[in-house]
């Protein structure tokens, strides 16, 4: 469980930063980039807290 | 029974760093990873939003923003790894408690003054970059760069607002916040990212051949808008160099750094000046271009939505809201030196409102360079003292820690070298127009000159029946 969350978290990162390269490539839209990055939001937000360390480190 | 509340200066001080007195035991260390992910997080915040955005205003030029921040976070980084954390890992102790015991406790009060003061405004600065994100949706009328007080109704409506919700989230925990903060760190940077290269196409960069000639002419073209001192390479080095003054240098971070399990850790700070002060501070800056081009407004809400739609708004708003809590909390802890017997909570009140009431005027956030280094320059001769106090006084046989070995309330060489040194950058800044944005280097030099005469003068006075070394509990081969 704990890794199907990780892998969600980090698919959240990919569609963070992913579309702004294929928009620099001319790949897809700004639109479309804008949508993507908002579901990467939701998904990192939604699945980070349940594996992310909660101790501070110092 | 009721314990008596704390009522003299030293008691109030000591009564709310109850758990930090002692140097921290072996057990408590960290390992690098610790430090790495609190300086990456920590340092790609919401002012990142404005810093890069003022760079462009102040007309730099390409080469000397790349090479100047190259250079000067290398010295940041330099700065921590040689000056602060060397005598955090010896000493393991805070700067509280090392500065207790080199100025005494009353000075150390008039330092967490000026320091809460401080620590409000910056807050401020971050409720303002939080409530530019807010105010998108409700077409209000964003501060411009010039904009030194409250520009609309919207504008003191939103940041009110704003600051009452952070306000009132401090006061309900502190730590959840941190933690969210932890969480939002790792993706807000790929959020600067983002934001920087989807908008270069819009900029006429279309390959990376483009880049460099569009940086030129469109972005960081050495030309500065009106009203605005034309940045050079010396500006960015410095600026990014002292930035954080008042951590590395002023010894700040000897908070963290206690916790380091080798002095070298100091260069885990890289990962914060090359990813927030590098990385966020170009992305921001080619945002602010593409918003100047369209004519479009230039606070960090509007050009985060430029690069990131709704995702950037959201950004901006944690980014401005996770870094004034930690701040907000800072405050509060100096605060409560003047307030021991209030609660947590109604400290936590005053410093949010103090905040909130900085907040509605946009000249924190649209003077942040200036502001940034009064900052540090302010908390930087303590620093410099507590440098000067850990490895010149020995070598001259001179006592450390003379404060407290003579049982004073207020060191006099302290408080004259922190004085006179504000006194001398004055003085370089109104008669020789030295640039605040200098004044850090020499002024690290007069407050270490000015403490070590001093010293000597105050300790030949009154002989110290031997000097003390260095408190060498952790000066083990595995940590120098």
């Amino acid at each position: 469980m704990k890794t199907a969350l990780k892998l969600a978290s980090f698919l959240g990162l990919g569609l963070t930063v992913v579309p702004a390269f294929l928009v620099f490539a001319g790949t897809i839209t700004w639109t479309t980039h804008a949508t993507m990055m908002a579901l990467g939001a939701v998904l990192w937000f939604v699945t980070a807290p349940f594996w992310m360390p909660r101790d501070a480190p110092v | 029974m009721a314990s008596r509340p704390p009522v003299s200066i030293t008691e109030r001080l000591d009564a709310i760093n109850e758990f930090d007195r002692e140097p921290v035991s072996k057990d408590a260390l960290q390992g690098p990873g610790n430090f790495i992910g609190l300086y990456a997080g920590e340092h790609v915040a919401g002012t990142e939003f404005v810093i890069g955005p003022l760079f462009v205003a102040h007309g730099v030029a390409a080469g000397d923003l790349f090479l100047g921040l190259l250079v000067g976070n290398l010295l940041a980084v330099l700065s921590w790894a040689f000056i602060c954390a060397p005598i955090a890992t010896r000493t393991r102790l805070n700067l509280y408690w090392k500065l207790r015991k080199i100025a005494g406790p009353n000075l150390l009060f008039v330092y967490n003054l000026v320091n809460a003061a401080m620590f409000c405004f910056l807050a401020g600065s971050m409720i303002s970059v939080a409530a530019t994100a807010v105010g998108i949706p409700f077409d209000m009328t964003m501060p411009g760069l010039d904009d030194l007080y409250p520009n609309s109704v919207g504008w003191v409506v939103t940041v009110l607002l704003v600051g009452s919700v952070v306000t009132i989230l401090a006061i309900l925990g502190f730590e959840k916040i941190a933690y969210f903060s932890k969480i939002a760190a790792p993706w807000m940077f790929l959020v600067f990212v983002a934001c920087g290269v989807a908008v270069l196409p819009q900029l006429g960069v279309t390959s990376m051949d483009d880049f460099w000639t569009v940086a030129n002419e469109k972005i960081w073209t050495g030309e500065p808008l009106s009203g605005r001192v034309r940045f050079t390479f010396w500006h960015v080095m410095f600026f990014a160099w002292f930035a954080n003054m008042a951590m590395h240098i002023g010894m700040a971070d000897m908070t963290i750094l206690r916790y380091a399990k080798k002095w070298h850790y100091g260069f885990a700070s890289a990962f914060g000046m090359y990813l927030g002060h590098y990385v966020a501070w170009v992305a921001s800056g080619i945002l602010v271009a593409l918003a100047l081009q369209n004519a479009s407004e230039v606070a960090p809400g509007p050009i985060a939505y430029l690069g990131a739609g709704v995702a950037g708004l959201v950004a901006v708003l944690l980014a401005g809201w996770t870094t004034a809590n930690p701040t907000i909390y800072r405050a509060g802890l100096a605060m409560q030196t003047i307030t021991p017997n209030w609660k947590r909570w109604k400290v936590t009140l005053a410093v949010g409102m103090i905040t909130t009431m900085a907040a509605l005027f946009p000249a924190l956030m649209m003077r942040l360079l200036d502001f940034v280094a009064l900052y540090g320059l302010l908390l930087m001769p303590m620093g410099a003292v507590i440098f000067a106090d850990f490895w010149l006084l020995p070598k001259l046989g001179l006592r450390q820690d003379y404060a407290e070995w003579k049982q004073l309330l207020f060191s006099l060489p302290a408080a004259l070298a922190w004085l006179l040194t504000l006194g001398a950058c004055l003085l370089l800044n109104l008669v020789w127009n030295v640039e605040i944005f200098f004044l850090g280097l020499p002024g690290w030099f007069i407050a270490t000159g000015l403490y070590v005469g001093l010293s000597l003068i105050q300790q030949q006075r009154n002989p110290a029946p031997q000097a003390a070394l260095p408190n060498t509990d952790f000066l083990t081969e595995e940590n120098i």
